[in-house]
């Protein structure tokens, strides 16, 4: 797996200095990228030289760099973390990209997630989402035995599916209505598949979904395509429960 | 004798905690409303305790530097959180799991607290449970257990290999139920810079707003750190690109004693180095070494055609592999501690049996247990983790062996606590990996987990009702008084220092100098004379930062090169305290490797006449040495002996 070098590539990213700011595209150039580098590694190398031309480095979010923080956020080439499957921009690595391609780098768009610097966005909006009901309501102390309640090993599995979200916000940067169902209904699934969840599913699916509905998020319309470019797979069908769960809880009203 | 008072109570192990609990000082409701706590960091630890002390009925103030707190890099941790349950039957208790964590941290830590955290393990998987952690299940509906490095029970819990991201969100769920419920105030992209000490007592914090360069003050009535390990003073580690020791770091400027700063875990299975343009290390959990077997060829001439690339690791045949790990230690075989497993991996490849061009890597290999399991019961326990190492190197491990190597990725280390989590300065608190008290020399796979989240649910908001119980006549904490006007000042002439400075370099090339110096000297194998090479050399990186680093950018707007650099002018100092720590401690113990004192069989040999102690610095101003106390550490219940796994 002897990794190759590419010996030059463009890379066309969005600077916008400042929220008000009202930014373009800018391109560079980069010369000396082994394919086994990951793509936040080129960016490291390109803000490098930038710093060194006296120039100021592109701004972008990144933490844990394996793709399980979720806050890397990088568009690239029309596509949210990317040209790859089931990945975060932090797991993207060079060997998708040929010798001298010109690489196009957004920040994620959604009137919801406003551009703070460059490829940086505002994400507040999914906190406030969970603020609004993705909790079982317990304090610390005083609960059964973890073996109290046996639940099936099926359900305990399809929970996991659904909270493996990282909440990196992809899917809402791929909606075209810039919906943040997959998102929301990833935590809803999740706790309607547990019993613990159960107790306050109404509540919680009616306040989760009123608190998106209210930050600007658009609706969804079934395309898709949040499902194709989530790195965690979350699949669309936890939508689909996310809507029972809600009806049944509108019908209550 | 030492004079340290480390506050541990009097009486039999077993009842220390509940004695201690019933003897300390409780906080009415109607005066928690009026104390204001800081918590900093979001991890495991930090969310946590921040959730519990809101839910107690304190203000409590939480910070972290990332967008949300549900990013701290307790979320990378895949394998598990050890509990001392039982329901496995196989003869578990809350004894042997606190004699298991002492003797993996090779007689290093205090035998109170490590019991403690043994006690209050299975409270913690009730506590998850019940906010809907999806944990691993039988089919019976009840939940699955897996062992771990070090011990031969199983005692593990986990949710798939992402049992931190679900721990995590656990914790960051009750922190949300707080935030809108009022109790917590969360300040997202917000970087401490200083702590603030009035009349002895900690009294506050200065953080920076990370968004519009904004340094602000915060008081409170007491402040707890909770900002994990300084694993990245190695530069290459697998912590997250911002984790940092600098609130820790600030706090031992400000008289808080650092402890065991030298003992830093070294995990036997990552993924190797691939070349210079490298940020970063990715882990493979250890629990991959329940089913992978560790192995290097037999014959050097294999080893130098496969770092040649000439040949395959599936074209060496079975009897030319050298199952190093099962071969040295025939009882634990692959499941050896974490600092047992890396040295050994280390000593294969010096003497160049390495697989890999870099001659840096050792094999672990998965195709026994297919052969035995299937590769569907692999993929269920592995799956994510066989896609992640994929897409890192372009291999399938289904059908190839793994390439591993040991990486930097935890601090045993931290700053020194009572059995309080209080540092020696009064309302100052340390928890989770920040704090040096649980794991010794050595952390066992699963218990980070386990200290992060006792500490911030069963331990802090207990013991630190004892020192605000004090507090209560003590009004809002006025950020306008002169320590806070001081500590300011000190802050944004340090930036705009930084900033002046205008040299030839970014903050990476120092930051990668120093971890090269770290790993070289500081590293997996140390000695006398290699660790005042380093401390030298760390003097004079100091000196060549301070007057040639570029930051670009401005001053009141995002600037990651700023933050950076801040962060790595810290670090050097930190590595020359680690340096100084490794040179005082002329034995080896756990991830601590003096190679001036070995067995004749080549082990890690103790000296507990002479070390039987947690190494307490005092910080003395920038032109003095530190001065190092020494808290004896007192064996009651356990008889030290050297370790063996074999
Ligand atoms: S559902 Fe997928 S794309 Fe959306 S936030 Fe979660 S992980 Fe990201
Ligand atoms: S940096 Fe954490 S998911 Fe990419």
């Amino acid at each position: 797996m002897a990794d190759i070098t590419l010996n030059k590539i463009y890379v066309k990213v969005w600077r916008q200095n400042s929220p008000k700011d009202s930014g373009r595209f800018e391109t560079y150039e980069v010369e000396n990228i082994s394919q086994g580098s990951s793509f936040l590694e080129m960016l490291d190398i390109l803000n490098d030289n930038l710093i060194r031309e006296g120039k100021d480095p592109i701004a972008f979010d990144h933490d844990c760099r394996e793709g399980i923080c979720g806050m890397c956020s990088l568009y690239v080439n029309g596509r949210a973390h990317g040209p790859d499957r089931d990945i975060t921009t932090c797991q993207l690595h060079m060997r998708k990209f040929k010798e001298g391609e010109t690489i196009t780098i957004e920040p994620w768009r959604a009137g919801a997630f406003p551009v703070i610097k460059d490829l940086i966005v505002d994400r507040t909006a999914f906190e406030k989402i969970q603020q609004a009901g993705g909790f079982v309501s317990v304090n610390t102390g005083g609960v059964p035995d973890g073996n109290a309640i046996p639940i099936s090993k099926v359900d305990a599995d399809e929970a996991m599916d659904a909270a493996a979200c990282i909440g990196c916000g992809a899917c809402v940067a791929t909606c075209k209505n810039s919906s943040a169902m997959l998102f929301v209904a990833a935590k809803v699934s999740q706790f309607a598949k547990l019993p613990q969840g159960k107790v306050e599913g109404a509540r919680r699916a009616k306040a989760m979904v009123a608190k998106m509905d209210e930050l600007g998020f658009g609706g969804c319309t079934n395309t898709g395509a949040c499902e194709l470019e989530c790195p965690k797979a979350i699949s669309i069908s936890h939508i689909a429960r996310l809507n029972r769960e809600y009806l049944v809880a509108k019908l209550a009203d | 004798m030492s004079t340290i008072d480390n506050k541990i109570p009097a009486g039999p192990l077993a009842e220390k905690w509940s004695k201690h609990k019933a003897a300390i000082k409780v906080v009415s409701p109607a005066n928690k409303r009026k104390l204001d706590v800081i918590v900093v960091g979001t991890g495991l630890a930090g969310a946590s305790a921040a959730a519990s002390l809101s839910e107690l009925g304190y203000n409590v103030h939480a910070f972290c530097y990332q967008d949300s707190p549900r990013r701290a890099h307790s979320i990378a941790a895949q394998g598990g959180i050890n509990a001392a349950k039982n329901y496995q039957n196989d003869n578990d208790s809350v004894y042997r799991l606190f004699y298991d964590t002492i003797k993996g941290g090779d007689y290093r830590a205090r035998e109170a607290n490590v019991y403690r955290l043994a006690e209050v393990s299975p409270l913690i998987i009730d506590q998850c449970v019940a906010q809907g952690v999806p944990f691993a299940r039988e089919y019976g509906g009840l939940l699955d257990n897996r062992s771990f490095g070090g011990v031969l029970v199983s005692r593990t819990f986990y949710a798939r290999g992402q049992t931190g991201q679900q721990l995590l969100l656990g914790a960051y769920s009750a922190l949300n139920r707080q935030i809108a419920k009022g109790g917590v105030k969360m300040y997202t992209r917000h970087e401490m810079l200083d702590v603030v000490v009035k009349e002895g007592k900690a009294r506050g914090i200065i953080a920076r707003d990370m968004v519009t360069g904004q340094v602000k003050r915060f008081g409170a009535h007491a402040v707890v750190v909770a900002t994990g390990g300084y694993g990245n003073v190695f530069f290459l580690s697998t912590n997250a690109m911002g984790c940092n020791g600098s609130a820790a770091w600030q706090c031992y400027k400000k008289g808080a004693w650092f402890g065991n700063p030298c003992f830093v875990q070294i995990h036997p299975t990552c993924i190797p180095v691939h070349g210079d343009q490298q940020s970063k290390l990715t882990l493979m959990s250890e629990s991959l070494r329940n089913d992978g077997r560790c192995w290097v060829p037999k014959k050097k001439e294999d080893a130098e055609k496969l770092q040649k690339g000439l040949i395959k690791a599936n074209d060496i045949p079975e009897e030319d592999r050298d199952f190093y790990l099962e071969r040295r230690y025939p009882s634990y075989g692959n499941l050896v501690p974490r600092d047992v497993a890396s040295r050994a991996a280390k000593e294969r490849c010096d003497a160049g049996y390495g697989v890999n061009n870099t001659g840096l890597a050792v094999y672990l290999d998965f195709k026994y247990s297919i052969e035995r399991l299937g590769k569907k019961v692999i993929e269920a326990r592995y799956g994510n983790l066989f896609q992640m190492y994929e897409k890192i190197t372009d291999v399938d491990p289904y059908t190839e062996p793994m390439q591993i190597y040991p990486a930097i990725h935890y601090s045993m280390g931290g700053l020194w606590v009572d059995y309080n989590l209080m540092t020696n300065i009064p309302g100052l608190y340390a928890i989770g990996e920040a704090n040096f008290s649980d794991h010794g020399a050595n952390r066992l796979g699963a218990s980070a987990l386990m200290q992060g989240l006792a500490d911030g649910y069963f331990v802090l908001p207990y013991t630190i009702g004892d020192y605000l119980a004090n507090e209560i006549m003590t009004p809002k904490i006025d950020t306008k008084a002169p320590e806070f006007d001081e500590a300011e000042k000190a802050v944004t002439g340090r930036l705009q220092q930084l900033f002046n400075i205008k040299g030839k370099e970014p903050v990476d090339y120092f930051h990668k100098k120093l971890g090269h110096i770290m790993w070289d000297y500081v590293g997996m194998s140390r000695n006398e004379a290699g660790l005042i090479k380093a401390i030298a050399m760390m003097k004079e990186l100091k000196k060549e930062f301070w007057s040639n680093v570029r930051i670009p950018g401005e001053m009141n707007n995002v600037n990651p090169e700023l933050e950076k650099a801040g962060r790595v002018a810290d670090a050097i100092e930190m590595g020359i305290l680690m340096a100084q720590d490794a040179l005082d401690r002329n034995e080896s113990c756990g991830g601590h490797f003096r190679e001036e004192s070995v067995s004749e069989d080549g082990e890690a040999q103790r000296n507990d006449e002479k070390f039987t102690y947690v190494s307490c610095w005092e910080y003395k101003g920038e032109q003095a040495e530190p001065v190092l106390h020494k808290e004896d550490l007192v064996f009651e219940n356990i008889k030290l002996s050297q370790r063996s796994y074999k």
